[in-house]
């Protein structure tokens, strides 16, 4: 359908659903990374807690001093967490005594037996730290005790990295799996919109039945608002059809009276003047007449065009029929009409109405043209898929003008003289060999006349 | 001839059956189907000239239902709206023909004419005058015998002239009658009938004289 323009529904919803999806694969990830550095942070921590603890259970007070034991198993088990490197500073009453004097403490020294952990920057390394406080008798007198320990970190972060990585594999996962479901989401849902589509183009131009395709509820809005554009299309075509028929039966009832009054009146009068001016009455009447007449067939060709009633047409049975009509017309003026119906069982496929007003123009400017007593000649022919139409009058010529010229709106011929026309006949000619995929030729005739050939696709 | 003319319009239905009277045919007039239909019980008629879209119904209709009762006047329709279209359904229906409103006199007359012609011709059509037996049906004149055939004017021109014998008809008034008001045509133009129909007459007692200055009359030598 011809709107690639517009925002397409189904992008859209494909976006935002991928969106979504990228979304919730982000929380996913972070989520699942900061549990991971939670529960590495917090095994390390109860390691170090352990540890801190256990190197103040080696504190002892003696008549010397405070001395501490240092458990070799204590080290051993932080140590296993792998190439971190360790440090720890045992403090009693502000005096360091052992380990490295310029270990950072705590902010808050921990109070009781609970332990701190903190983070320190120490020697370009980043460290995790837990520092136990206890109370250690030094010679009769009850010291504070702060034993820190630290440990860098390289450990813990390959461990939150190592989970990092899971946990980012596991949103593009997420992602990934999104991608197709969201297609299918977006297909499936928008199925209904694609058959309620289908159903509406396949029909045929002059298919103007309401839908009555089943759609989600959705949809009904938009169905009945088709339906109800349907409805009203329908309405103002028929009206249009009724309208050009109304139309011509009111101007052209009035002009009759006009003009049969007139001819009533001519025949009376005897004054010369009053003839001539009845006779110019007469002609204007026709003239208006016949223009009326044209426009409006040429409308009814315009809107039939669009919404042509299709059928099997014998060229051969309707160039009699029209020859049987003219041949009054023709006789009026003594002009020989004469048909060659040809091998017979011409058929086009088109609207009979189209195809007659065509061959009328046809026959109409033959007759028109021709001197009284010239002769007419209608024939048919059919070959290479084409059934051909051919008029051949004795008239006064083209005068060089061409098809393409004449065909024109409102344009006549530069030796149409004072014969009566609208200049619209050849253009419904021509606009009908378009709306049937024919075409429309006239040429100058050796010895006077023109030959009027309608080709039209046979069948 | 008799003809039913059943139209709506009261002015156009006057003017029409005005013209007919002038040229020497009887005209009832029924402003309704239900008038024509009271008309075709009490009278024969040689043709109807029927309007489509008249008061109490469509004009094809009627003409449907008349072919069904066996009624087989012909009927000529008279329609206002587009040819085309009207036409397919006129004939499809049953009409011998139709003429598109407005219309002029003679081709009305020449449709009448090539109606009853193909129907097969009414006998009382034919008329003497002078030792001359004209049939405008079949468009002939037989003298003395003799059967000569006559072109449409000639025909029309002898028409005219014999509804008056004796009144001068000028040179004016024949042209108007005889040429399409489309035509330019100079006053002479009616001589070549003229003389031609005198080739027709010949040997007859029927004589066009000319009266100098005024027109033509028909007399009986």
């Amino acid at each position: 359908m011809a709107l690639a323009r517009a925002p397409s529904l189904r992008r859209r919803l494909i976006l935002q659903l991928l969106a979504g999806a990228a979304v919730m694969a982000l929380v996913l990830y972070f989520a699942v990374r900061t549990a991971a550095d939670r529960a590495t942070e917090a095994s390390q921590d109860a390691i170090l807690t352990a540890a801190a603890a256990s190197v103040a259970d080696g504190l002892r007070g003696t008549e010397d001093g405070v001395e501490i034991d240092l458990n070799r198993a204590t080290f051993s088990m932080v140590a296993a967490a792998g190439q971190d490197r360790l440090f720890w500073r045992v403090e009693v009453a502000g005096q360091t005594l052992t380990g490295y004097d310029d270990l950072p403490l705590p902010a808050a020294l921990p109070g009781g037996a609970e332990p701190v952990v903190y983070n320190a920057l120490y020697r370009d390394a980043d460290l995790r730290l837990a520092a136990v406080a206890r109370s250690v008798l030094d010679r009769d007198r009850l010291q504070p005790a702060l034993i820190v320990l630290g440990q860098t970190r390289f450990g813990q972060e390959a461990i939150a990295g190592r989970l990092a990585n899971g946990a980012a594999l596991a949103g593009l996962a997420f992602f990934a799996l999104a991608v197709p479901m969201a297609l299918v989401f977006t297909n499936s849902v928008l199925a209904p919109v694609r058959r309620l589509a289908e159903a509406v183009s396949r029909r045929g131009p002059a298919d103007l039945r309401g839908v009555d395709h089943p759609t989600p509820q959705e949809l009904a809005p938009f169905r009945d608002a088709l339906n109800s554009f349907i409805g009203r299309l329908r309405t103002t075509l028929s009206q249009t059809e009724t309208f050009i028929a109304e139309a011509a039966h009111h101007i052209r009832t009035p002009l009759s009276t006009v003009r049969t009054e007139a001819e009533i009146a001519l025949r009376r009068a005897e004054s010369e003047e009053t003839r001539a001016r009845l006779r110019s009455v007469i002609r204007a009447v026709d003239e208006s007449a016949r223009s009326a007449g044209q426009l409006l067939d040429h409308a009814m060709v315009a809107y039939r065009s669009n919404r042509m009633d299709v059928a099997d047409i014998d060229l051969g049975v309707v160039l009699d029929g029209l020859a049987r009509s003219f041949a009054p017309t023709a006789e009026l003026r003594d002009i020989a009409l004469t048909v060659d119906p040809g091998p017979g069982g011409v058929r086009v496929r088109g609207d009979r109405v189209l195809v007659e007003s065509a061959l009328r123009n046809l026959i109409d400017n033959a007759l028109k043209y021709s001197a009284p007593e010239g002769s007419v000649h209608l024939s048919l022919a059919n070959g290479d898929g084409r059934a051909r139409v051919a008029v051949r009058d004795t008239g006064r010529g083209l005068a060089g003008a061409d098809a393409a010229t004449l065909a024109a709106r409102f344009r006549r011929g530069p030796n149409a003289g004072d014969v009566v026309g609208s200049g619209l006949g050849l253009t419904i000619v021509a606009e009908v060999a378009r709306a049937m995929g024919g075409d429309f030729a006239l040429e100058p005739v050796s010895g006077g006349g023109t030959l009027a050939t309608l080709s039209l696709p046979s069948c | 001839m008799r003809f039913l003319l059943v139209e709506d319009t009261p002015e156009l239905a006057r003017s029409v059956r005005d013209l007919l009277v002038l040229d020497g045919h009887g005209v009832d007039h029924a402003a309704s189907l239900a008038e024509a239909e009271d008309c075709l019980a009490a009278a024969g008629y040689d043709l109807i000239l029927l309007d489509i879209g008249l008061p109490d119904g469509d004009g094809r209709a009627f003409l449907a239902r008349q072919r069904r009762q066996g009624r087989d006047v012909p009927v000529i329709m008279m329609t206002a709206r587009s040819a085309v279209a009207d036409r397919v359904d006129a004939l499809d229906g049953g009409a011998d023909d139709y003429v598109t409103k407005p219309f002029e006199m003679s081709e009305l007359e020449a449709r009448i004419r090539a109606v009853l012609r193909r129907r097969g011709g009414a006998a009382q059509t034919l008329r003497h005058f002078a030792g001359v037996a004209f049939d405008p049906l079949a468009a002939t004149v037989t003298v003395a015998g003799e059967t000569r055939a006559l072109r449409s004017r000639e025909l029309r021109l002898f028409e005219i002239l014999l509804a008056a014998p004796g009144r001068i008809h000028s040179k004016e008034h024949l042209c108007d009658r005889l040429f399409s008001y489309a035509e330019s045509v100079t006053d002479n133009a009616i001589e070549v009938y003229v003389g031609r129909l005198r080739r027709k007459l010949a040997g007859s007692a029927a004589r066009i004289e000319t009266v100098r200055g005024l027109g033509y009359r028909l007399t009986a030598a």
